[in-house]
């Protein structure tokens, strides 16, 4: 099989495409053939310039889904144009809630596996060979399907760049869901969004996470300062998430946000994979730990062994100093 | 209300993980425990039931070698029973093969509600408890922070990007559940010795009518090509803290011109 025509879901934001649908729109346009877009919700036309700009040519449009969760809905449209013969050869979903959702019921509709956690896609002999990071990112795995297409991939934010191409804005295409029955009763009946002061954490230059080493809830607020002080955004470990200390956007690593920012400071983490996954590969790594043999020193640029609430103080009155 | 909770038995994750050097799968030998992922749904099971006014939580788990060890952890926090699905065939399952076989155990169980983890800790696809649920036909809610059952139908919260959406769905549907969603319980020594009892229902592919041809390797229809080692990130300068270690750190943002 030659990948000829790559789909790529648009994922909508605040009435624009995510950051990872465009990376994968990038690279897939790199990888050869066409590349479309599958989007739902009210601004699909209101993205075709945008997708457009990356280099998808066409934008298959769902539609407004009245609520609904998008799992069963947006499945069903993509498997309603694979079985009219109009599918492509390759399908990339964003590793994100709704990605992730759409991806899992489109493998029972069409009957094909999905390769997750994908960080990088090459051709190979006959379609693409997929890259996980696997034990905390120390290792690199490479798969492949062996069976037919569609091959369906959910693949990781911050995998490949976003680079526009400067062309024309995609063709919107209808693409309604055919009637899904009792998958499609799950709906919104409520939105909440959680207050956010500063950068976006995975868009931050500079990300400054506290872990359970803070001690307590209340001591979070040293990392909300320094972040404040530093122009960064303040990020978290699993661990504090679950206790209920900050919000669950906060959560940097395999079930939270993948980062990359210049700095990334670990106070009070001690670098379980699950967390690494998400920021090994800043450009830069601080960490800060009581224990010399903590797993974080091992991938940190700048390790200081000592006591979180003896340093972050002291950094935190520096850097006020210096005004 | 009856409550099915999809319990994946693992290896020890504190052991460190290794790859089959012939067949590159995970090395998934020796004694296998309860993926801790998992206790949250089944204390969210024992709390909905119970909040329900009674009604039977079933296990249901797919391991190789009939291992109950897992399951017996699940037992003694309360669930009444299990369902194991064990057979030689399964080798190399992945995703979708595993949902083929869940989904066709569940069904024996007529639940009300299925609770499954957003994600495994070995395999972390998050994909199996939603394709469970296409098998079904059943709606899904991924990713809860906070269940209730309501009549005939249940509401989550449901984390997102920002923040967390309320949604609704009927029953029976398929919910998954986050490791903030309800403080799972220990097993007390009453519970472990009455889990020795409980029944452990095990199956096999065929008992369950799923064609062997869906599963193990050949239905993965997927193979590993090659396993490297990554760029390794050289550790850089540690420096214990004697009380100036605040300034290394302003130095080296200094340097990357941060500051
Ligand atoms: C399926 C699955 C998915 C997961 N996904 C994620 C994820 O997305 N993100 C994530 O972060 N985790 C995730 N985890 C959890 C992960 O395995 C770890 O449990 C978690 O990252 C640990 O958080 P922590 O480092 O804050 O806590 P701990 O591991 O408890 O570490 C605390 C550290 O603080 C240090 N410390 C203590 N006191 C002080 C002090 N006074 N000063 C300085 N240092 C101190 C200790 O030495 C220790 O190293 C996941 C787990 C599973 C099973
Ligand atoms: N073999 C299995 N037996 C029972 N439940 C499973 C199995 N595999 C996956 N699950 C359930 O599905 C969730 C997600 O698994 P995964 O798709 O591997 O990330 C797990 O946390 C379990 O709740």
């Amino acid at each position: 099989m030659s990948v000829d025509k790559i789909w790529v879901l648009a994922e909508v934001a605040d009435g624009a495409p995510i950051t990872t649908s465009l990376e994968l729109i990038s690279h897939a346009r790199s990888l050869g053939g066409t590349v479309e877009a599958v989007a739902y919700g009210d601004g699909t036309a209101a993205m075709a310039p945008t997708v457009g700009e990356y280099g998808a040519t066409t934008v298959h449009d769902v539609g407004d889904l009245a609520g609904a969760l998008p799992g069963a809905p947006v499945a069903a449209a993509i498997a309603a144009l694979v079985a009219a013969g109009n599918g492509p050869d390759v399908i990339l979903f964003p590793a994100t809630y709704d990605g992730r959702d759409i991806a899992a019921r489109l493998s029972v509709k069409i009957d094909r596996p999905v390769l997750t956690n994908v960080v990088g896609l090459t051709e190979g002999d006959g379609g693409l060979v997929s890259q996980h990071a696997i034990f905390g990112g120390s290792q690199i795995l490479s798969a492949r399907f062996t069976g037919e297409g569609p091959h369906i991939f959910v693949v990781r934010a911050k995998s490949f760049a976003a680079e526009p191409t400067g062309g024309a804005a995609a063709a919107v295409v209808a693409a309604p869901a055919p009637d899904t029955g009792a998958t499609n009763a799950a709906k919104i009946v409520a939105r909440h969004v959680e207050e956010r002061i500063g950068p976006k954490l995975d868009e931050a230059d500079v990300v400054v996470s506290g872990g359970r080493g803070l001690g307590e809830k209340e001591q979070y607020a040293l990392i909300e300062e320094l972040a404040t002080l530093l122009h960064g955004a303040a990020g978290a470990s699993r661990a504090i998430v679950d206790a209920g200390w900050v919000p669950y956007s906060h959560q940097v690593g395999q079930t939270g946000k993948t980062v990359k920012p210049t700095v990334y400071m670990a106070c009070g983490i001690s670098g379980a994979t699950q967390h690494m996954v998400g920021m090994k590969n800043s450009k830069n790594i601080v960490a800060i730990n009581k224990d010399q043999d903590a797993p974080i020193f091992s991938v940190a640029d700048l390790g200081i062994v000592g006591d979180v609430h003896k340093v972050l103080p002291k950094l935190i009155e520096a850097l006020k100093a210096r005004g | 209300m009856n409550v099915v909770v999809c319990v994946k038995q693992i290896p020890d994750p504190a052991a460190p993980g290794a790859l089959d050097p012939g067949t590159k799968n995970l090395v998934r030998e020796g004694k296998l425990i309860l993926d801790d992922s998992d206790a949250y749904g089944v204390e969210m099971a024992l709390q909905l039931a119970d909040a329900a006014g009674g009604g039977d939580v079933t296990l249901v788990s797919m391991a190789p070698n009939g291992e109950t060890s897992g399951l017996r952890t699940a037992l003694a926090m309360g669930a009444a029973k299990a369902i194991l699905v064990s057979d030689d065939s399964l080798a190399g399952t992945d995703a979708l093969g595993t949902a083929k076989v869940l989904a066709a155990a569940i069904r024996r169980a007529e639940p009300d509600l299925i609770l499954a983890a957003t994600e495994s800790t070995d395999g972390y696809t998050g994909t199996t408890p939603v394709q469970i649920a296409e098998l079904l036909g059943l709606p899904s809610v991924t990713f809860a922070k906070k269940v209730e059952i309501s009549g005939a139908s249940v509401k989550v919260e449901r984390q997102t990007e920002t923040g967390y959406d309320e949604v609704e769905s009927p029953l029976p549907a398929v919910v998954t559940v986050t490791a903030g969603v309800v403080e799972p319980r220990y097993p007390s020594f009453k519970g472990i010795m009455a889990a020795k009892s409980k029944p452990v229902d095990v199956l096999t592919v065929a008992d369950l009518g799923v064609d062997a041809g869906q599963v193990g390797a050949a239905g993965a229809r997927q193979e590993i090509t090659d396993v490297a080692e990554a760029e390794a990130r050289s550790a850089g300068d540690i420096v214990v803290d004697e009380g100036e270690g605040y300034q290394r750190v302003i130095e080296f943002l200094e340097q990357l011109k941060v500051l």
